[in-house]
């Protein structure tokens, strides 16, 4: 049982409301203590920075093979089978991330870079002349969705399960409300077409899907587990980077100032997206299970617990950050737990970077600005932070 | 506090109290260093917290990971015996006096 001394709120981190605009329960939730009870789900709860980053870097305290989501895998059997390297621990983990990094390493991502600006250049190709776009499906879906799967290798057929596949994983994290539901109608069909594009025959030579194969079979990994770790990049690679560039293209339009700061140094882009990260979190929380008796900032959290980071409230904790609540691209962004940190820290975060600098940068050279043309719809997630449209009217250059 | 110097490329010096518990890189970025990126934020990801660690120092200094080893070659400035991740040097008593060289590129 928990302690007296520990916190307790009401706050409903998964009510839709809340999802719609979490930053009140956020400040609410750091102010309350640097540990909470979530009496809701009967968890525990941590939104400060220092406490975040400190458990994210304690894997062997603060475990993830009992699952990242609300539910524990000791007690409920997961809806799919673990991913090997997200519901994971040393030293299982550390092989299976050790066979995705020779894949994703800097070098290899920097590869990719004149492909990428080829891809950019041809969207806003596409969409000069037409001064009424939607951010979300014209922008951030359209290049993610064009680049990503080529890169990995997967036929140009049935790429459209890609996002209902990654909004039910996403979603899954939650508790089996609406959203989840909702999203598990969604991926009906989503579900058979990944699990047989993880495999090697429907993946092509050359793409990183082959690569992990190749490099997993090295490793001594069946061709059923080297499916798996294609999986993961199937399951995080798409939905994450997709509402990374649309709450960036939401962020610019809602701070013109910071629009023409990028306009005038589209060399900026890049740090632009790290605030983006930092400010709109497309993963706002990931859950831990506590493998023994922890000692949190005066509270005690009994082993074999769940207990819910909120990296969102930690990217926004004063006490880490000057002007939290401001969007400014030209701050040190670097630090925030927006991918994560520690041996699970987002293993594509390199990927992702090189795609919202990417557009970020070709959209700074084209626009002589953008405004919203309308109100923007969010899409709720249980995990994911991002918009299901986004008005804009852009003036191009 | 032990204090640590970064010496930038062109020769400038800063000497910083890290604290114990900390990184050579969290000195840096802490204070405005220019010539230590650390974009990954410290996971070993992206290789642009790169230093030189003068040979006279390298007892001091945590065995290197295979993590970083790897991530090593991925480094923009070219990589020498004396290359390390600052992210991966963690601050103890042991590290007071430390003198590290920044390279030319990051990124």
């Amino acid at each position: 049982m928990h302690t007296t001394t520990v916190p307790v709120s009401q706050i409903d981190p998964f009510d839709e409301t809340v999802l719609a605009d979490p930053y009140p329960a956020h400040r609410e939730l750091r102010d309350l203590g640097a540990v909470v009870w979530l009496e809701r789900y009967r968890v525990w709860g941590m939104a400060r920075h220092e406490q975040v980053e400190a458990a994210l870097n304690d894997p062997q305290t603060f475990c993830s093979a009992r699952g990242v989501g609300l539910s524990d895998f000791h007690k409920e059997k997961p809806w799919r089978p673990p991913s090997l390297l997200l519901e994971a621990d040393p030293p299982d983990h550390t092989r299976a991330r050790h066979t995705i990094t020779q894949v994703l390493s800097p070098v290899a991502v920097r590869g990719l870079r004149e492909a990428f600006t080829a891809e950019a250049s041809a969207l806003f190709d596409r969409l000069a002349g037409r001064t009424a776009i939607d951010g979300v499906r014209d922008i951030a879906e359209a290049f993610p969705l064009t680049v990503f799967p080529d890169v990995v290798g997967l036929p140009p057929d049935g790429r459209e399960h890609l996002l209902p596949y990654g909004g039910l994983v996403f979603n899954g994290f939650g508790p089996r409300n609406r959203l989840f539901l909702d999203a598990l109608a969604r991926a009906e069909h989503a579900r058979d077409w990944i699990a047989a594009h993880c495999r090697r025959e429907n993946l092509a030579d050359g793409g990183l899907g082959a690569q992990i194969h190749r490099t997993a079979a090295a490793e001594g990994y069946t061709a059923a587990d080297a499916a798996l770790l294609v999986r993961s990049f199937l399951s995080a690679g798409v939905d994450t980077t997709v509402h990374g560039i649309g709450n960036a293209l939401l962020c610019l339009a809602e701070n013109p100032d910071q629009f023409r700061v990028l306009r005038a140094d589209p060399t900026q882009a890049r740090k632009a997206f790290e605030e983006t990260i930092r400010y709109e979190s497309p993963v706002q929380t990931f859950f831990r299970t506590t493998t023994r008796d922890v000692d949190v900032a005066g509270a005690t959290i009994p082993a074999g617990e769940k207990v819910l980071l909120f990296l969102a409230a930690a990217n926004r904790d004063p006490r880490r950050w000057e002007a939290a609540d401001t969007y400014d691209i030209t701050r040190k962004a670097s630090g925030h737990v927006g991918f994560g940190f520690g041996v699970h820290a987002c293993v594509g975060q390199m990927l992702a970077r090189l795609e919202g600098e990417i557009v970020l940068t070709e959209l700074a050279r084209r626009a002589e600005a953008i405004e919203l043309a309308g109100p923007p719809k969010r899409q709720l997630s249980n995990t994911l932070r991002g918009l299901d449209s986004l008005p804009l009217s852009v003036a191009w250059v | 506090m032990p204090k640590i110097t970064y010496v930038s490329a062109d020769g400038d010096l800063h000497v910083v109290d890290v604290p114990i518990g900390t990184s050579v890189m969290r000195g840096a970025v802490g204070t405005g260093i220019d010539g230590i990126v650390a974009e990954c934020g410290g996971n070993a990801m992206c290789a642009t917290c790169h230093v030189y660690v003068p040979a006279e120092h390298a007892a001091s200094l945590p065995e290197m990971t295979a993590v970083e080893d790897e991530m090593l070659e991925c480094t923009v400035a070219e990589r020498r015996a004396t290359s390390r991740l600052s992210c991966q040097l963690r601050i103890t008593e042991g590290l007071d006096g430390l003198v590290v060289r920044l390279p030319e590129a990051q990124e």
